[in-house]
This record gives C-alpha cells, structure tokens and sequence, in this order.
C-alpha cells in the first residue's frame, strides 16, 4: 500500500528474522491481505522479537505485545472496547502467536476469545516447537521429530506424542471459519485471511512455517519444505466451514514422508537402522491426514481411535463420535 | 442524598458515575458481589459499558489490558488468589503504562486455602508498579474509586483500591453517592495522547534490551515517585468539591502530645480509633497513623508524622514470612541513616481473625511497658502451635 508518497510493506522489511524464516514470509502474507485498517495483537515469540526490537518497529499497522499467553485476551479487550466506544466501523481485529503460544501456554484466553464470539481473526504460526527459546518440545511437535527437550538417545527417539489437533478444538468451540495454510502458497493463504475477515465472529488460521535453525535445513528450502509438508499429508490443508469441511487441498502427485523427513536434522534419526517402524507410523499419520473427505469436521484429525470405536461399538450414531 | 449501601454496591455506584467503556472481571469471593452489581447495571442500561466474561483473572486483566490500549476507560476487580493469578499481566499493565483501576477485595492467600479479609493479597505484589490505595471504610471506597481514575489517568499509573473483604465489601453503610454531574466535573473524559489506532499507527509493547531496559524502569520509579503530589492533589481537589476528606497519602488520628503511635492500613483503622479513644481516657497517649497510599509509598510524609516519637507499633494483617510485617519495613525505611523510633511489628487477623478494642488497646500498653523493637504474632491460639519449633 502507499502512505504519503511511499510504498510501504505493512511489515516492513529490515527485521532481524533468520533468513528464510517461514514465520516472517507468511506473516507478511496476512498483514498484506488484511490491509491498514487492523489492529495486531501478538504474543512474545520470535515475530514479536525480531520485528520490535525497540528502538525500530516493522509494523506499520498499529500493534501490541503484551505476554506470551493473552493475544487473544488482549485482542478480545481490544475488540470489546472499540465497539462499547462506538469506534469499531471497519477495523479488523487480528491476534497472532506461534505454536507454544497458541496450544499451550495460550489456550485457556483463546478458549474464551472463542466462545465469546469475539470478531477476531486469531492466526497460529505452527513452527512445531518453541524455537525462541532454542527449539524445544511444544504440544504442536509432531510425532518423531527431536527437540531440545525431546532429544533422541540411546532410550528415546525423540517426541512421542502427535500434534494436539488445534483446528479441530477452533471447530469444537463453534468457530465458524477454520483453516489452514502453508506460506508455500501466498495466494491461497492471503484468500483465506480476506475469506476469514469478511466473516464475522471468531476465526481460526492455522499457518505451518518451516524454522530454519528449529528444523535443521537450509534456509533456501524453507516453501519447498512446506510444500512437502502438504504433499506428503503431513500438514493438511482444508478449510472448515461452520463446522463442515468445505475444502481439502489434495495433492496432484503423492509423496512418501522420507521426501519431507530426509533434508531435516530434526528427523535424522528416524533413518539409523531399527527406527524404521516410525516411519512407517509417520506414513499412517500421513495417510490419515490425506483420507480427510469433505463433510462434517467431527472425525478429522482423531488418530484413527474413531475408526477403532466404530469397529469396536456400531451403536454409535452418526454425530456421536464429536471431537474423538 | 445518604443512602444505606453494602461496599460493594456502593464501589459499583462509584465505578458507574466514572462511565468506564469497558468492565471486565471473573468471579471471586468475596470480591464477586461488585461485579454483579456492574453486570446488573450493564443489563438494565444503568451503566453504557462493554461487560466481558473473562475465563480467568489472567484473562480479564489481559482483557482490560486491550481495551485501555485503544484509549478506553476500563475497569476490573479481584481478590486474594484473583489477584496473583493476574500478577503477570499487572506488571505488563504499569510497564505500557495503560491507566486501568482495580479494586482489590482484600483476602488472605492460600494455602492453607481461606476466603476471609487480611491484606496478604495486595501487600504481595506492590512491587508491580501499581498505585496502591487502602480505604477505612464504605463512604472512602466510594470517593477513592473516583479519584483513582483521575489520578491513573493524569499519571498513566495503574490504581487499585484496596478495601478488606467482607469488612466493608459485605457491610452495609450509609454513604452518600455523588451527584453524576459532579463526578463529570471532576472526572473529564478519558483522552489519551497514545492508543492503537489504524489512523496513526504505532508499536506498544516493544522488545528492549540492556542499552534501554533500564531507563524504561526509572522512569517509571520517577513517575510513582511524583505520583505522591498527584494523590494529594487530588484528595484536596475532590474535599473542595464534594466536601469530604479522608487523607491524602496518610493521615493522623490523636497525634496531639502522642507517647506512642499505631500504625495500619485499611478497616481495622476505624476499630483503632475506638481503642485510642478509650486508650486516652485511661491516661495512655496514643496516636493513630493511617496509611492510605501504600504504593507510592509515602516516606516523607511518614518520617513528618512520627520522627518525634519514641515507640511506634505497627498493626497488620500480612506478614512477609521469614522477616516481618511488610508495612512495618517501609516504616523503617522512612529513617534510613537517621535516629529511628522503634518501630515494631504486630501480624494480626490474619485469614479472618477477628481483631478487638481490647487487643489493640493491650498492644498499646505493652509497648508503653516494653518498647524495644520486636516482632510479633498477636491472637494466636496456643493450642494449635507446634511447641518444639520457635
């Protein structure tokens, strides 16, 4: 956009983000589609750090950090107070924070952003870890990979637990527009921000940004890892509408999860001789991910324990099985 | 016109003639019949205010937090476990400089988990950088309440009003409640010169490093400092228009010819009051220092008040274990470097327990026989003290 003469990136360039951060390539997507007319709230992280390193501000839209955990608290007070003001015509509300942010430490305000009905555009940048911090172990590392704080050793092979399902807790509080999202494709990502801010009420968007140093891989190969994420069904990609799966991101040519594993050091371990039964669970959870259909959102995402309750129990009615 | 009103109905009269733009609380005793009130005027259109249902006390504060970022008038109150649980975003508050008002409905901390009056909660975290107001009784809730949005507001310091739980927040008194076109007089609308707004954009709550980190916070210190004068002025701008006077940062009860003064915080001043009335009758000259402003904490005027008294005992309900009462180390901080009074400290009604006439009024005589520096525990029950272990 232009400002006084000048052409201005939202967020600018001339921050101190790694090269070839995936963090700051999609966050600049969403600014960009959102436009001046919004208000940022976001939670302490890297993007936080390395775009306000006082005295110097990327921003050029107005902007608050306030903690790592309240974003959404914060942008909830913000959006509840320029309507009560009579000051809230047109003004986009946008909370944003990383994965720790987001699913751990966050939850309990975005629960309450949520079923408030806020009209806020809530953003999660997924890098799988708390990579600030020095890339440690979040309920967003995916199952397999090796943090700091979930290393691989002689007794371990590194994180054991899969990805809490975030989209699928925004579906469960009623938000009616849930979705996610890969830098790798900046069209698709700023529709869904322009969809998601044309709606109202609370909205959920889900970016997988690949982290450099966190993941282990060149900085050149940050869009072509995460096109791979969703290649491989790792990181489905779909939308959710009012609950209902609208729209999957199928991919053309299907890959096995080594093409997305391989170029990573997080996953190194994964190849030595006796780990290749995690692999082929990977692949599962692959699998699982790409045999997402379009329809209600209530079975995505649950491990396969809803296939195994149904196997187990054919009592169960059709919309029982809510959340797994 | 005098009215017979609870506490916490009367500070949510005060809160809705200060017309905030957004109030936002979770329910905690015995602060829970404030917000109630507040919702309650919200829902018969009594008070034009966003009302949010907060998820946790870390959420309202964070939520309060938002809305005084966008130059709004907010207003939130806690107690006791409330209160620490929204430590974190109190800090933040005071450092981005966002004026919101609080009123605490003082109550002791768990564990052993209790729901009745000390000050342990408020006294735990004056270092957050928030004014720190004590109220004696109902009808100084009310006119507090009022001032601190003035003062937060023309210092960019967070206030919270402290009033004891139950002891006035559960009590009924008559109070007069001022006139709203008074209050508008006195309170002008909320104009902050910064607030996030897309038509001038600007970046609140900036990562800062070693080479600014610590001006940030000695400005911050400079600012409470000099918040003192603001206190007092207001206290004496809101005697000259509404005609009531409840001290400034401390005030003084009987200091005339005093042998030894009593020092607290909060309800149990009144209760004092009583004591040293009846103390003076029986021959014991004892004087009362009541401190209203904890934080900033007022050591000139405390150093003023008693540097010509030789004992000095102060009464209160929290107690920085390991060490002493909490207020009675700022006391002594009034006398760095010069001859002190002996300051002593007595922990009393802590959880609840009842504080008489009659155990302040042995207090007083029991420094008048002995007034070497000390600190003690008064009202114990021997029985349930562990013998073997002091």
């Amino acid at each position: 956009m232009e400002r006084e003469g000048r052409i201005i990136n939202l967020m600018e360039p001339g921050h101190t983000g790694c090269a070839g951060c995936g963090q700051a390539i999609a966050a600049r997507l969403v600014i960009r589609a959102a436009g001046s007319n919004v208000i940022v709230a976001n939670a302490t992280g890297c993007l936080e750090v390395y775009t306000t390193t006082y005295p110097r501000s990327a921003w050029e839209v107005p902007w608050i950090h306030s903690l790592f955990e309240n974003p959404a608290a914060v942008a909830s007070g913000i959006e509840a107070c320029l309507k009560a003001m009579g000051r809230y015509d047109g003004i986009k509300v946008i909370a944003q924070a990383g994965d720790g942010g987001t699913a751990d430490i966050g939850i309990g305000c975005l629960s309450g952003m949520f079923e408030r009905r806020h009209d806020i555009l809530y953003v999660c940048y997924d890098n799988e870890g708390y990579m600030n911090t020095g890339y440690q172990r979040s309920s967003l590392t995916p199952f397999g990979a090796r943090t700091t704080t979930s290393p691989s050793g002689a007794l371990s092979w590194g994180n054991v637990t899969r990805k809490k399902n975030m989209p699928l807790i925004a579906v469960a509080h009623g938000v009616p527009y849930v979705a996610t999202a890969t830098p790798a494709e900046p069209r698709d990502l700023m529709r869904k921000v322009q969809k998601a801010l044309q709606i109202e009420g609370p909205k959920y968007l889900h970016i997988l940004v690949p982290c450099v140093p966190g993941w282990g891989y060149e900085s050149e190969e940050t869009l072509e890892l995460a096109r791979l994420a969703v290649e491989t069904g790792l990181f489905p990609v779909f939308e959710i509408e009012k609950g209902v799966i609208t729209k999957i991101r199928k991919p053309k040519e299907r890959k096995p999860v080594e093409a997305y594993l391989r170029p990573q050091k997080r996953f190194a371990h994964l190849f030595q001789p006796g780990n290749e039964h995690l692999i082929v669970e990977m692949q599962q959870i692959a699998d699982e991910n790409l045999a997402i259909e379009s329809g209600p959102a209530v079975l995505y995402g649950t491990g396969g324990v809803a296939k195994e309750l149904e196997n187990e129990e054919e009592e169960i009615p059709p919309k029982a099985g809510s959340g797994g | 016109m005098i009215s017979m009103l609870e506490g916490s109905k009367a500070v949510a009269e005060a809160v809705r003639l200060c017309r905030p733009n957004l109030v936002c609380a979770y329910p905690i005793t015995p602060q829970t019949h404030i917000v109630e009130e507040l919702s309650r005027m919200v829902a018969d259109g009594r008070l034009h205010a966003g009302y949010v249902l907060a998820e946790s006390e870390f959420g309202a504060a964070s939520i309060v937090l938002g809305g005084s970022a966008v130059g709004g008038r907010t207003y939130t109150a806690t107690s006791s476990q409330g209160l620490l649980l929204m430590t974190e975003v109190m800090f933040n508050i005071a450092g981005l400089r966002l004026p919101v008002v609080m009123t605490c409905a003082n109550r002791a901390v768990s564990a052993p988990i209790n729901i009745w009056n000390d000050q342990q909660d408020a006294v735990s975290i004056r270092d957050s950088g928030w004014i720190q107001l004590f109220v004696e009784d109902n009808q100084e809730a009310i006119d507090t309440h009022i001032q601190a949005f003035k003062i937060a507001e023309q210092s960019m310091i967070p206030v919270m009003v402290c009033m004891d739980g139950y002891v006035l927040t559960h009590t009924l008194e008559p109070v007069e409640v001022p006139e709203q076109e008074k209050v508008d007089n006195f309170l002008p609308p909320y104009n902050p010169s910064y607030r996030l707004d897309p038509n001038d954009p600007f970046t609140m709550g900036s990562m800062v490093g070693p080479d600014a980190y610590m001006e940030t916070r000695y400005n911050m210190h400079n600012d409470m400092m000099d918040a003192r004068l603001l206190i007092e002025r207001v206290a004496r701008d809101y005697e000259a228009e509404f005609g009531r006077w409840h001290g400034g940062l401390v005030e003084t009860y009987d200091m005339e010819g005093a042998d030894l003064v009593l020092v607290s915080m909060g309800s149990l001043l009144g209760t004092m009051r009583d004591a040293t009335d009846e103390l003076r009758r029986e021959g014991l000259k004892v004087g009362l220092l009541k401190i209203r402003c904890f934080r900033p904490f007022p050591i000139n005027a405390v150093h003023d008040a008693i540097k010509d008294i030789e004992v000095v005992g102060v009464i209160e309900k929290d107690i920085s274990l390991g060490l002493e009462g909490t207020l009675c180390s700022e006391m002594r901080s009034a006398f760095c470097g010069e001859e002190s009074p002996d300051i002593s400290s007595f922990v009393m009604g802590l959880g609840g327990r009842d504080i008489t006439v009659d155990e302040i009024k042995q207090v007083a005589r029991d420094l008048a026989n002995n007034p070497s520096c000390r600190v003690e525990f008064r009202g114990l029950n021997e029985e349930l003290i562990r013998g073997d272990e002091h």
